[in-house]
This record gives structure tokens, C-alpha cells and sequence, in this order.
């Protein structure tokens, strides 16, 4: 069998075009941040610096049934002196409208880096934690939460 | 939900020197997302508390940025190392510029 070339012609493209138009109509009406949106708010903080694993906690639930009031949870493992304690952490999501949760900055004062909220969350998705430590050290964690009901108004 | 935010903190009036009190703190709010669309198809405008201060004596303690996917009515708990009396002053900052503030005293002994 003789192998035919196929050569795009100008109604291919026409009908392509229609079909990319289509899909652009078909899209959710709200763009939802990915692994990206989250990887370039992290960049905007602390540039290119390395995380490692380890002592940060990060308490959320499995399977949260209503998207709209999830517990999260987060205590970092530290001696809150003086001369070492956790600055910041900063909680992100890569499957909501915006990337954002929430930003927590502790001081010695507190005794002890723990802190939980509530969060929305639109679909099931992965949760991003990170964690400055006063000498510069960064770490960061990661935890999926199944969702069953969507909370953005979805 | 058209009413005022009122704060609800619940925080030890009483502690020992060097004591770590558990302080949780609600305040009533709806916290619009900006990404709902009412019925006529336009979009809510963004309306939520962004910033939540702890001040000991007016020395910040612990601060939490919210963003829009915190839940209505925002919970937020954290920790506090007492080490002497003072007072302890909470704020919530609103998008539209208005701060509520809860102050509460706190004895060590």
C-alpha cells in the first residue's frame, strides 16, 4: 500500500482553527493555578534556593467532602530561640483559582511554629508547605487532599 | 452577610512564666473570593480580611497573610510563649481598609 502524503490543506486548517475555537469555548469559565503557578510563587520568594525535607508537619485531611472549609494544619519543628526559630511558611495549592493560601510569620515569641485555618479548595489537588528557618535554611512538604464537593463557588 | 465582623478569641487570662498557650481566634466575615459570579453572571468583587496581626505590648508575635482561600469566617490558632503581663492586642485588616481589633489581658504569675 502506497503511503499517501498528507499535506495540511487550507480546510484542515480552517477546521483545525474551528476545533481550537471550540475547545477555548468548552473550557471551564475559571482557569485554575497548576504545579507551575505555585513553582513561580515560590521563585518569587526565594529564587532558585533549594528546599530540603524534613520537620515541617503538615495536617490535612485525606478526603475532604466539602471543598469549602478544609482544616490545615502546620507545625515545623523547632526551638523558636533567639538565634533559631522558623521566620516564615507559606501554604500553596496548585488547584485553585489562585496559587495563594496563606502566609504565616512567626517570631521567638510564639514558643512553638504552629499554626491552623481553613481553606477552600476547588478540586482535588495537591498542597504545597514551605518553611524559612531564621539562619536562611529553607524545606518544604507536600500533601494531597482528595475533594468531593468543590468550594469556589464551582 | 451584611453585619459587622465580630471577632471571637478565646486566649487564657492567666499563665505561668514561660507557659505556651494555645490562642484561637474566629472572627465572622464572608470573605468574598472574587472569583463567584452572581446571578446575573457578573463577578463578585473581591472582599476579604488580608491580614491577621498578634501584638504582645505592641511587639508583633505572629501574623498571618490570608488569601482568598481561606474559608468564610476565618480560624486561625497559634501559640504564645507567656513570659510576662501584658496585653495581648489582636487585628484583622479588611480589603475595604477597616480593622477590627480584640485586646485582651494576660497575667503571668
Amino acid at each position: 500500500m502506497n503511503l499517501m502524503k498528507v499535506e495540511p490543506s487550507r480546510r484542515d486548517a480552517l477546521a483545525l482553527a474551528g476545533l481550537a475555537g471550540l475547545a477555548a469555548l468548552l473550557a471551564p469559565r475559571m482557569s485554575f493555578a497548576d504545579v507551575a503557578a505555585v513553582d513561580a510563587e515560590i521563585k518569587k520568594l526565594y529564587g532558585d534556593k533549594k528546599f530540603e525535607s524534613g520537620k515541617i508537619r503538615l495536617d490535612v485531611p485525606e478526603i475532604a467532602e466539602n471543598g469549602l472549609v478544609v482544616p490545615v494544619n502546620v507545625d515545623v519543628e523547632s526551638p523558636m530561640t533567639d538565634a533559631d526559630y522558623v521566620k516564615a511558611v507559606h501554604v500553596f495549592a496548585d488547584g485553585n483559582p489562585l496559587p495563594g493560601i496563606v502566609s504565616y510569620k512567626f517570631t521567638p515569641a510564639c514558643g512553638k511554629a504552629a499554626a491552623s485555618t481553613r481553606m477552600r479548595l476547588a478540586q482535588t489537588q495537591n498542597i504545597v508547605c514551605i518553611a524559612e528557618m531564621s539562619n536562611g535554611s529553607l524545606y518544604s512538604t507536600k500533601a494531597n487532599v482528595k475533594v468531593t464537593i468543590g468550594g469556589c463557588g464551582g | 452577610m451584611a453585619t459587622t465582623p465580630t471577632p471571637r478569641v478565646r486566649v487564657p487570662t492567666q499563665a505561668k512564666p514561660g507557659e505556651l498557650i494555645e490562642i484561637k481566634t474566629l472572627i465572622s466575615h464572608e470573605m468574598e473570593s472574587g472569583q463567584r459570579k452572581d446571578a446575573s453572571g457578573k463577578i463578585v468583587p473581591r472582599k476579604i480580611i488580608n491580614t491577621f496581626v498578634a501584638t504582645f505590648n505592641g511587639k508583633m508575635v505572629f501574623e498571618a497573610e490570608w488569601n482568598p482561600a481561606i474559608s468564610a469566617n476565618p480560624y486561625q490558632s497559634f501559640f504564645y510563649k507567656a513570659s510576662e503581663s501584658g496585653e495581648l492586642v489582636f487585628t484583622w485588616k479588611d480589603d475595604d481598609g477597616s480593622n477590627y481589633t480584640s485586646k485582651h489581658k494576660l497575667t503571668v504569675a
